[in-house]
């Protein structure tokens, strides 16, 4: 098509195009094209900015004194457990949650009558619009105490695995809620981007397994599992990049220890994440102390970043996501 | 330097106070020629009606005006009694405390972005040189010892309300090298408590706090060896336990479950059992008067300036009645100030805080132990000099 | 129960929903009787013991009456069931736990009081609903233009450039930064700016625009390719200049879906508590200026009343929880909007 016709000579009467007699419709078209683009622009700066921001406002951190950081001879000592914590516990979220998400998606597509699967897809978009910072109340005052018993338990009985190895911290506030809790932040993530692809299966697969006379089960195994498989693990990465970057709930439930790497996650030592960090550090943590919170932040941000783009990469590849 | 947002929004609002205060005969020397600047600054502050009439209270005059300080968040709490009760008094002042630690609240005094600090340590060496440059005249600034809280041990045993401790014993806790309630180190200054056969889980700041500090300089000071970390801000590693946020997240942990120990303010422990501390031959229990009894026992930090009252505490003390683990946090205050107002402001608020009614205020809002009158009589002369360079 | 002959037909042999609900039954009954002797144990856990007592019962007794094959898909489809269930039940506890804690302080003095002089119990939160509306408000004003803006240049012209590919590569790492980092990114520029320690609402509105714009971006680039090529073909046939087609045509015929997901893109936002917390901070009461001072926000003063209670720690609690049922509702309320309006609004042949 083309842009460049002259406006024929019935609409110039309005108003609008009495204007349009001082600006010619070319250079209109022009300055909106260009006002557009410059939004587009405004992408790229803003990102830019916060690049900028962060590595500027952390560079200092590379010469901290070994004193002023807790538990950190340097800005790498002090980086690396925080950065162990927040991978460590957004996997063990991510391997909680994506089973069942997978379920969830089966279930809205495959299993429940299409008007209830409707109302349910609402339900699970309201798990994803709770604020962060109530998860977090619900998590300390309800979630940890309720799963203490089972910590107990699991510790009691498979307390020789280091992942369960007790003493189990009473009240609760340990690796294995924090994790609990993101999971159920990050199920509507990945169910909504595994329903979509679910529901992309080709029909003709579903209809010939069934024609086959293949149990429900063996259609979801043979035609649609196979089919989302890459859209699942797109929005499972999706669930990884937030729940990477989670904060306030994390910081709310965990008990943090500076400085500690360790995998036992009902204990009362537990390594803290990048996010929760800084936002409990913050506003104790003056100037120069400060810039290693932003190198902490850059190295977040750089996580995040190649997570998310894995992500897309896979999901694009299957839904267009 | 750039002039602030925050700090020009300041002057707008102090500098017309000062133009209320001077149509009441009162004496503005500077800020005229910067009138018509602050005129369209004050835009930006919705804090602006003046008292034109001078109220006559129990403090004098009453004052006008926006005081900014920032520091320490151990006074919070108490910072929250503070205000609220000058601002009753002074309807037309508007006090903000930013909370954002000991360390920054001094910075941003140091840097002159805040009027006042809170700081639960005093100006070291540099910072009383900073402060030479940063405050009028060649004073520079005094510490305030206005907030004293005796920091309690408080644990979560069923049916125990107190157990008697001595230094050792809490260290070794808190080190974890005290695993087990029923170890002969607790029961052997409880004879009369059957404990129970339970997993100590100590409890602990995880954050950068001065409550840790004063603690662990108790350790240090009363412990001996039992307590190998020295003096620390932050939790070590090796020393394990279970770490939580701020003063509320250690009392939470406590009480959220059985067998748990931790350090806190004592006004904020609630039913929690506490210790009874040994201090030479007696256990003392926490309470206000046992703390501030503190400083009568420690020695005043040397070579200060003048009206600076550092204190060096001394918390391996024999005497009796003194509960050695407490912390005090400091007001930083310029001796001489730019301007009439910040003047006003500083000297109004801080003879409100060391006041009888003040140190009420912070006692019901904080618990915390109003500092002795023998003090207090030393620091009013300090806080009524505060003035104008010149 | 019929018995099962090996060889027999799967027609033949199938479980009644009767016999199903039986077997769900007995193993809730199971659960009882094994749970009431063990200490501390509740309601849930019976049920989910009882869940899975009923899918093992069930596989093993669907396996001897209608064989391996539809065994498996009888358990398939109670795990599917019982982690929607599952998945559901944090939502349930999550609403019932704030609402049932959150009303003990849902009165007039909170809304309309602050916390201005205010030390242990009463005081309100009218300066931390103002505070959310201007700072939400502002990043919303920022947004959406930026947003659809953008959303135009990637559909209408860039397509095909390698600028726009490269914009919309951007937009899609916009959306993955963790909302601390755009505080972060806030504190760093308004400090080079200003002096270290500025806070404001306006700073805080700009950490949440830059968590805004690519969702708006992405929803409204979603809507405009939903509208029918043919639509745009006749307006140019018609004379009408491209950039008149967009706005006077195109971005009308969008416009519910726009408004829905920049609905949506604000319920995502006004409950972020991070952001706020490095670059706004709280404040006791009123402040009306974006621009100067600290601002209250309902999120992060339900993550101060927890942090910082003070003396009267129940008091604190429970202006918590209530604040945290307000601002439950404002973004159910958000949502529900939202969802009207795409009910309403969304022109017929577009789905």
């Amino acid at each position: 098509m083309t842009t460049t016709q002259t406006p024929p000579s019935d609409t110039t009467s309005t108003d609008d195009d009495f204007m349009a007699g001082e600006l010619p419709t070319r250079r209109q078209d022009k300055l909106f094209e260009g006002i557009t683009t410059g939004a587009g622009i405004l992408i790229l700066l803003t990102l830019a900015g916060v690049a900028f921001f962060l590595v500027q406002k952390s560079l200092p951190s590379l010469e901290l004194p070994a004193e002023s950081l807790p538990n950190a001879e340097d800005i790498g000592g002090y980086t690396w457990p925080l950065l162990f914590g927040t991978v460590y516990s957004a996997i063990i979220a991510l391997l909680l949650a994506t089973p069942l998400a997978i379920a969830i998606a089966l279930f809205m597509t495959h299993y429940a009558p299409s008007k209830l699967a409707k109302t349910l897809g609402y339900v699970v978009d309201l798990l994803a619009a709770v604020p962060s910072v109530v998860y977090g109340l619900w998590g300390i005052f309800v979630l940890a105490p309720f799963f203490v018993p089972v910590y107990d338990f699991l510790a009691d009985t498979l307390g020789w695995i280091p992942l369960f190895a007790p003493v189990v911290t009473p009240s609760g506030r340990n690796m294995a809620s924090a994790a609990l809790v993101i999971a159920v932040m990050i199920l509507p993530i990945i169910a909504s981007v595994s329903k979509e692809v679910f529901l992309q299966t080709p029909r003709l697969h579903e209809e010939a397994a069934m024609a086959l006379g293949a149990t429900r089960w063996e259609v979801i195994k043979t035609a649609v599992l196979p089919h989302g498989r890459s859209g699942v693990i797109g929005g499972a990465m999706l669930g990884l990049g937030r729940a990477l970057g989670e904060t306030m709930a994390i910081a709310l439930v965990l008990s943090p220890t500076p400085g500690l790497i360790g995998f036992a996650v009902f204990t009362a030592q537990n390594p803290s994440t990048i996010a929760a960090n800084i936002a409990l550090s913050f506003p104790n943590f003056g100037g120069q102390e400060r810039s290693a919170l932003f190198a902490t932040g850059l190295v977040l941000f750089v996580a995040t970043f190649v997570v998310n783009y894995i992500a897309r990469r896979i999901a694009g590849e299957s839904t267009g996501y | 330097m750039r002039m602030s947002m925050r700090s020009r929004a300041l002057t707008a609002i102090t500098l017309s106070s000062a133009l209320v205060l001077a149509g009441c005969g009162g004496d503005s020397s500077d800020g005229d020629t910067e009138t018509d600047a602050a005129a369209e600054d004050s835009s930006a502050s919705e804090e602006m009606t003046g008292s034109e009439e001078m109220t006559g209270s129990e403090d004098g005059l009453s004052v006008s005006g926006t005081l900014n300080g920032a520091g320490a968040s151990s006074q919070a709490a108490a910072m929250q009694g503070w205000i609220a009760g000058f601002q009753e008094g002074n309807p037309d002042v508007t006090v903000n405390y930013d909370p954002v630690g000991s360390g920054g609240g001094r910075e941003t005094f140091l840097s002159g972005g805040a009027t006042f600090a809170g700081s639960d340590a005093y100006l070291d060496a540099d910072e009383l040189a900073a402060s030479e440059d940063r405050c009028a005249g060649d004073g520079g600034a005094v510490d305030l010892p206005h907030y004293l809280s005796p920091v309690a041990v408080a644990f979560n045993l069923p049916d125990i309300t107190t157990l008697n401790m001595d230094a050792a014993t809490i260290a070794g806790i808190f080190a974890g090298d005290i695993a087990n309630w029923n170890d002969d180190a607790i029961a052997s200054t409880n004879p009369d408590v059957e404990l129970p056969d339970l997993a100590i889980n100590p409890v602990h700041r995880s954050d950068d706090s001065g409550t840790t500090e004063n603690f662990t300089d108790y350790l240090t000071q009363a412990a001996g060896d039992a307590w190998g970390y020295d003096v620390i801000e932050t939790w070590p590693t090796e020393a394990g336990g279970e770490g939580a946020q701020g003063t509320s997240g250690v009392v939470q942990a406590v009480a959220a479950g059985e067998g748990s120990i931790g350090y806190a303010d004592a006004s904020q422990v609630g039913d929690l059992g506490t210790v009874a501390v040994q201090v030479g031959e007696e256990f003392v229990e926490y309470s206000p008067e046992a703390a501030a009894k503190i400083l009568e026992v420690s020695e005043q930090a040397t070579d200060r300036p003048e009206g600076d009252f550092a204190f060096d505490l001394t918390r391996d003390t024999e005497e009796a009645g003194v509960y050695p683990i407490v912390l005090v946090s400091y007001h930083i205050v310029c001796k001489q100030y730019e301007s009439q107002e910040e003047v006003d402001l500083v000297k109004a608020f801080m003879e409100y805080v060391q006041s009888e009614e003040g140190q009420q205020a912070s006692a019901e809002s904080a618990g915390s132990a109003p500092i002795s009158q023998n003090l207090r009589d030393q620091m009013t002369p300090v806080v009524e000099s505060i003035a104008t360079a010149g | 129960m019929q018995k099962s002959t090996p060889g027999a037909s799967l027609e033949t042999n199938k479980l009644s929903p009767l016999q199903l609900g039986g077997i769900v039954a007995v193993a809730l009954l199971i659960a009882i009787a094994v749970s009431l002797p063990v200490p501390g144990t509740n309601v849930t856990m019976v049920v989910l013991l009882a869940g899975v007592i009923a899918v093992v019962a069930t596989y093993v007794i669907s396996r001897r009456v209608e064989g391996r094959r539809h065994a498996q898909d009888r358990i398939v489809t109670g795990l599917v069931t019982a982690s929607f269930v599952v998945a559901t039940l944090p939502l349930i506890s999550l609403i019932y736990t704030t609402v049932s804690r959150g009303t003990n302080r849902l009165d007039m003095e909170f809304l309309t009081g602050t916390m201005r002089n205010v030390v242990g119990e009463g005081g309100g939160v009218s300066q931390a609903i103002l505070g959310t509306l201007i700072i939400t408000g502002i990043a919303t004003v920022i947004s959406v233009p930026i947003g659809i803006l953008v959303a135009i240049y990637l559909v209408e012209y860039g397509r095909g450039q390698s600028l726009a590919k490269g914009i919309s590569w951007l937009v899609d790492v916009m959306t993955g930064i963790p909302s601390i980092v755009t505080g972060l990114f806030a504190v760093g520029l308004f400090t080079a700016i200003f002096d270290p320690g500025y806070r404001s609402g306006f700073a805080g509105s700009i950490a949440l625009s830059v968590l805004m714009i690519p969702v708006v971006v992405r929803t409204v680039e979603e809507m405009l390719r939903l509208v029918p090529m043919k639509l745009r073909e006749a307006s140019y046939g018609l004379g009408v200049p491209r950039w008149r087609t967009i706005l006077k045509i195109v971005l009308p015929t969008a416009l519910p879906g726009i408004v829905t997901g920049v609905i949506l893109a604000i319920a995502r936002v006004v409950g972020e508590t991070a952001p706020l917390l490095l670059a706004t901070g709280l404040s006791d009461e009123v402040n009306l200026n974006p621009f100067d001072g600290r601002m209250a926000s309902l999120p992060l003063f339900i993550y101060n009343s927890y942090i910082t209670p003070g003396v009267t720690v129940q008091a604190s609690y429970d202006r918590g929880w209530s604040a945290a049922l307000l601002l439950l509702i404002l973004v159910g309320v958000l949502f529900g909007l939202a969802r009207l309006l795409s009910a309403a609004l969304t022109p017929k042949g577009l789905k």
